[in-house]
């Protein structure tokens, strides 16, 4: 393996190995938590390696204290293995469809130019973050609570590019390719589509940067398409071509890949893609995160301590985070950060009665500015989507 | 348009070796810094009946640490599932035969999924 010491490869293939010997007693325990080495890809930290090849590797939960998750720790994931190093200079955006009426292609230089410049802080999040903790099991990249992240994202609006093509008046659907590609002709590209109208959203953007750098390799570079409040499988990255059209995109990643069950969830309809029994994932679910205390974590009896996080929504802002201590019998409201925009997650802290020893059981719950409050109960659905459950850290004071 | 840009065919065999490895190969490097350990594609599956079969066809698009990933969440049906799904929905060239050795491999080493 080129750039591998010999001690690292070592190092590696015992964490492996490690994993392995422990499935011999205990399924169950290969896969999750312990069965997942820490590896950094180049140009990353390390992060918690899911899976090789496609690479997706997880922000480990430490990381996600800062209020900007950093460009080395965000995690990374992908459905395709062929992932080429996009040069910046010779790239070219297609823009077209057959509901453009003036289809074009730029170069970053002149996407750079010839549209206003706009930023805005914004939750990424991979549709199936938490899947590793669904009950039951259900197949898929095994994610803890590290597959999200919040940056500032740097670019230009969509719509104005979509509006220099000429947005016909039949158009339904904006269909979105990025450079990476499968190994096999008979797997299908990840392609995908939004409805006309979140494409022409003003928050929707074509991102070039990230956190104040030109976006990193493995988050999309040179340009990838943020789309706030909607899951990350929307966010295609290292954009190469987009198409207005009249129909409604039919592939692969669309019409069987990241479906929910239709009206299950309170979020936005995606119609063109709808069918009685199925529907795309579109918004994010009211959620938050306990980043501290860590899980199992040993206080010391009156050490002065807090309960911190963050809570994000969809795009309405929270406005309440309320913890409990007491199994859930009464909640006390934390104190609120620094609000980053609707789109971005919001800390939140309360102080920690640390006065009694024994174990201590930490509940959070947020609640968005539109009413929605996180559920105790999971909605369970095949794909291992929007768990946005209450959750709770046990600690021990002592 | 280039929706559906394909790599050109290769042999099979040549491919996958090739594509391990390829994944990294043009990635930019890690500017500077204290040395690090680096994302390595190492799983050991179990030894067993079709553990060959099985690493060979399943690493031409993937590396194989999804299988003991997925473990607590599969069983006999749902490796016949993800198998079938891998062959029509992803292309891959696996025989019927084929698919029974893998299958049998899996679903005894690999089925942890209870209740």
């Amino acid at each position: 393996m080129p750039g591998l010491t010999r001690r690292e490869a070592l190092l590696a293939a015992a964490g492996f190995i490690a994993a392995g010997a422990r499935g011999e007693e205990n399924v169950a325990a290969v896969s999750f938590g312990g069965g997942a080495a820490l590896a950094a890809l180049p140009g990353k930290d390390p992060l918690i390696q899911r899976a090789f090849r496609p690479p997706n590797f997880e922000t480990p939960l430490a990381e996600l204290v800062p209020l900007y998750t950093r460009n080395a720790v965000f995690f990374v994931r992908y459905h395709l293995p062929v992932i080429p190093q996009v040069d910046a200079a010779s790239w070219r955006l297609e823009v077209g469809g057959p509901s453009a009426q003036r289809p074009f292609a730029l170069s970053l230089r002149e996407l750079k130019g010839s549209f206003p410049r706009v930023s805005l802080a914004a939750v990424n999040q991979c549709s199936g973050n938490r899947r590793g903790l669904f009950s039951p099991r259900v197949p898929g990249v095994q994610w803890a609570n590290g597959a999200m992240g919040n940056a500032l994202w740097a670019g230009v609006r969509l719509r104005d590019v979509l509006h220099k093509a000429g947005v016909a008046a039949d158009a339904l659907e904006v269909v979105f390719n990025g450079a990476d590609t499968a190994v096999l002709p008979g797997t299908p590209d990840f392609v995908k589509s939004l409805p006309i109208d979140r494409a022409l959203d003003e928050n929707t953007l074509i991102a070039f940067e990230m956190n104040g750098e030109s976006l990193p390799h493995w988050n999309g570079a040179p340009a990838r398409l943020i789309v706030p409040g909607w899951t990350g499988t929307y966010w295609v990255k290292h954009l190469t071509d987009i198409r207005i059209q009249p129909a409604a995109f039919d592939g692969f990643w669309m019409k069987s890949a990241y479906r929910i069950p239709t009206g299950a969830f309170s979020t936005a309809r995606f119609v063109s893609q709808e069918t009685p029994e199925t529907t795309p994932i579109t918004e994010m679910l009211v959620n938050s995160l306990i980043t501290s205390p860590a899980p199992a974590a040993r206080l010391r009896r009156g050490e002065a301590a807090h309960v911190a996080g963050k809570a994000w929504d969809s795009g309405s802002g929270i406005s309440v985070v309320e913890v409990s201590i007491d199994g859930r019998q009464s909640w006390r409201e934390a104190t609120l950060g620094r609000d980053l925009g609707r789109f971005a997650w919001r800390e939140f802290q309360l102080p920690l009665d640390t006065s009694k020893a024994g174990p201590l059981e930490i509940a959070v719950r947020a609640r968005s500015r539109n009413g929605a409050t996180q559920p105790e109960a999971l909605t369970f659905n095949a794909a291992g989507y929007h768990d946005n459950r209450v959750q709770a850290v046990r600690v021990e004071v002592s | 348009m280039r929706l559906r840009a394909r790599r050109p065919g290769l042999a099979l065999a040549a491919l996958a070796a090739v594509l391990a490895a390829a994944t990294f190969n043009n990635a930019p490097q890690a500017a500077g810094g204290a040395p690090r350990a680096t994302a390595a594609e190492v799983t050991a599956l179990r030894d067993g009946e079709g553990r060959d079969l099985t690493v060979g066809r399943c690493i031409i698009c993937h590396s194989v640490e999804y299988i003991p990933a997925n473990a607590p969440a599969m069983d006999r049906a749902a490796w016949q599932k993800t198998i079938q799904k891998m062959k029509d929905r992803f292309g891959a060239p696996i025989t019927d035969q084929e698919a029974k050795q893998i299958l049998d491999y899996l679903a005894a080493n690999y089925s942890g999924k209870s209740g």
